[in-house]
């Protein structure tokens, strides 16, 4: 078990030097430098200094080495457009806005979506099979901006109690929330549906249902434990397009988080920003999927016998 | 031993026409593409699915030509039409006819999520195919690199990479968007070609070309090719909608195709621009043809796993079987 870790987080280390390299080739590969584009009229001396202040004028590899050591200290260094604010405070008060509500819409997906494929499971092709399926192609369908902007102008617009956009309260969380909730609750019930079918097909059921055990009991310790496995495969992946979604709903909702500082970073092309950012997400989603994966190992012993049988 | 029957002639007389062609098969047999098509065709749900498409990619290769209007014609005189008799669709900001832009809006996202599509095909078909064929090192060393190009986060790179791409040329070209979508997304498909071709090399069928002697490309050919078709079919479909969806949530995020053309990304993300004031009409359409794409390409790959997948048939006909 500890060798698999060990393995995992290996890969995940070289991972992130992988996308922390390809970003620093990226952003240094831009023809032209961030303060040549715009600001043409800065004299000469300033715009020396500019360069100075952020090791602009070191050589490449140089530069790459006092990235790689910066960022292994957790400094993403200044933004280049805002001289108010590193890139790390930016982070600081992005992140947890980000992260709350993408924790929200993860709940919401958890506790529906499963819910829903499981009950359309029970009642194979009857009423409540039909409605979950139909809510669950509509959620695979269509986007989360489109739910998004959906919701403003049918929710948001009639009911008064409920904002347009901004932050702060609960009441600000909801349609947000619900929109990115959506396509994961789907593909959750959508897998859910499946491998409740298939367990429900199972001998180890028909042996707890001729046990004389109750319904409820054969449905929630036998079949829905044993069907829960492969949503608890694809939490990384679905951890992973609630951020990219969060990029889009903070911006029609118009939330400060993360993704918003990550669009408008890509707006003003303040590589600093687009780079911190991009490296700070992909660590928070290694880190995840290393989590998932290894939980996964965890509540399924059969994975673990076929990894350490190898 | 019971020798002693006397055999006659009218003991034995001849079996009748029936009796004799009972062995044989009646009806021609069923091709393979045939059954699934006959099976994919009793699935209402794919089929609507497959209309919508049709229907969605005449009308963006006519649509444009329709309403008489150019998709950059502005008529200043005329912004932020409803839609009505004259503009259909109504108009933009610029006074452009939406219905003729929709419709090449369409056409745009159609072709990059298929190129990109195809793309991951391609490339995923190979490297899967060799790893597959190839020893158990080659493999496993093929498999840590595709491991790692996939644990990068795919729409962090699609950003980032048409961020870059864009700044180096002249703006975002269709060109650098199906790059960008197909840099790290061909690694799905490469895993499911490579397990398919591991799983199929091991089979009774394939052993036993081996052992009367086929080569390694002849098996490759007749037998683990035709049998990764089906699964390949169905991923290449479901990964058509994920490269709409990449690329209207970039169109949306401002990295779309450069004005004046437009996508369904773009579109949407002109239209969220005047919602404030009203105008909802603008995101609708847009937003109402992505989901119709995306909500076709599901059904209809979902239509052919189903069609496809001889498990699920089993099961299917043992649930029939049960409830009689």
């Amino acid at each position: 078990m500890s060798k698999y870790v060990i393995k995992r987080l290996a890969m995940a280390i070289v991972t992130l030097w992988v996308i922390i390299t390809i970003t620093f080739i990226l952003m240094h590969s831009v023809p032209g430098d961030p303060f040549a584009n715009e600001n043409k009229r800065i004299p000469e001396a300033v715009y020396q200094n500019l360069l100075k202040k952020y090791g602009l004028d070191k050589p490449y590899s140089q530069q790459y080495l006092m990235y790689l050591k910066n960022i292994a200290r957790g400094d993403f260094g200044e933004s280049m457009k805002s001289n108010t604010e590193t890139v790390n405070e930016m982070i600081a008060r992005g992140f947890p806005v980000s992260a709350s509500l993408g924790l929200q819409a993860l709940l919401i997906a958890l506790i529906f979506g499963p819910a829903l494929g499981a009950i359309a499971a029970l009642y194979q092709n009857k009423f409540p099979d039909y409605i979950s399926m139909i809510i669950s192609i509509i959620g695979v369908s269509v986007p989360s901006f489109v739910m998004g902007t959906f919701l403003i102008q049918f929710v948001a617009r009639k009911v008064n109690w409920i904002p347009i956009g901004g932050w702060g309260e609960w009441r600000h969380t909801l349609l947000p929330s619900i929109a990115l909730a959506m396509m994961p609750l789907a593909q959750m019930a959508r897998l859910m549906r499946s491998s409740m079918l298939e367990v429900i097909g199972q001998d180890y059921i028909k042996t707890a249902k001729s046990k004389g055990i109750s319904k409820s009991a054969v449905i929630l310790k036998h079949s829905v434990r044993n069907a829960i496995l492969p949503i608890v495969s694809i939490l990384g992946t679905t951890i992973s397009n609630l951020l990219v979604g969060s990029f889009v709903i903070e911006k029609i909702f118009g939330i400060p988080g993360l993704g918003m500082f990550f669009t408008t970073s890509i707006y003003n092309r303040d590589y600093t920003l687009i780079m911190g950012i991009t490296v700070f997400y992909a660590i928070i989603l290694i880190l995840m999927l290393l989590f998932v994966d290894v939980a996964y190992t965890l509540i399924d012993p059969r994975i673990r016998l076929t990894e350490e049988g190898r | 031993m019971r020798n002693d029957i006397a055999y006659t002639k009218e003991m034995f007389e001849k079996a009748p026409q029936e009796l004799r062609d009972s062995e044989k098969i009646k009806r021609p047999s069923i091709k393979y593409w045939a059954d699934v098509w006959r099976r994919l065709k009793q699935n209402k749900l794919a089929m609507t699915g497959l209309v919508l498409l049709i229907i969605l990619t005449i009308m963006s290769i006519i649509g444009t030509q329709i309403s008489g209007y150019k998709y950059y014609e502005q008529n200043l005189k005329k912004i932020n039409v409803k839609p009505n008799k004259e503009y259909w669709f109504g108009t933009d900001e610029l006074g452009r006819d939406l219905f003729s832009r929709t419709w090449l809006g369409t056409r745009y996202s159609l072709i990059i999520g298929i190129l990109a599509a195809l793309i991951d095909f391609g490339i995923g078909v190979l490297y899967g195919g060799i790893a597959g064929m190839a020893s158990p090192k080659v493999d496993s060393i093929m498999m840590r690199i595709a491991e790692v190009i996939y644990s990068i986060p795919y729409m962090l790179v699609v950003v980032l990479l048409s961020v870059v791409f864009s700044e180096a040329g002249a703006g975002t070209s269709m060109f650098v968007l199906i790059l960008a979508m197909t840099i790290t997304g061909w690694v799905p498909m490469a895993n499911l070609v490579r397990g398919q071709v591991l799983q199929l090399k091991e089979s009774e069928y394939s052993l036993a070309s081996e052992s009367i002697g086929a080569s390694k490309g002849w098996i490759l050919r007749k037998h683990i090719m035709p049998n990764t078709l089906g699964p390949i079919l169905v991923n290449l479909t479901l990964t058509i909608p994920v490269a709409i969806f990449s690329e209207a949530t970039l169109g949306f995020l401002g990295l779309g195709l450069q004005p004046p053309k437009p996508s369904l990304g773009t579109l949407a993300n002109d239209g969220l621009a005047v919602m404030p004031i009203g105008l909802f009409y603008q995101i609708l359409i847009p937003a109402v043809l992505i989901s119709i794409l995306m909500f076709s390409f599901n059904v209809l790959g979902d239509g052919l796993r189903d069609a496809l997948d001889p498990r699920l048939r089993k099961q299917k006909e043992v649930e029939k079987w049960r409830s009689c």
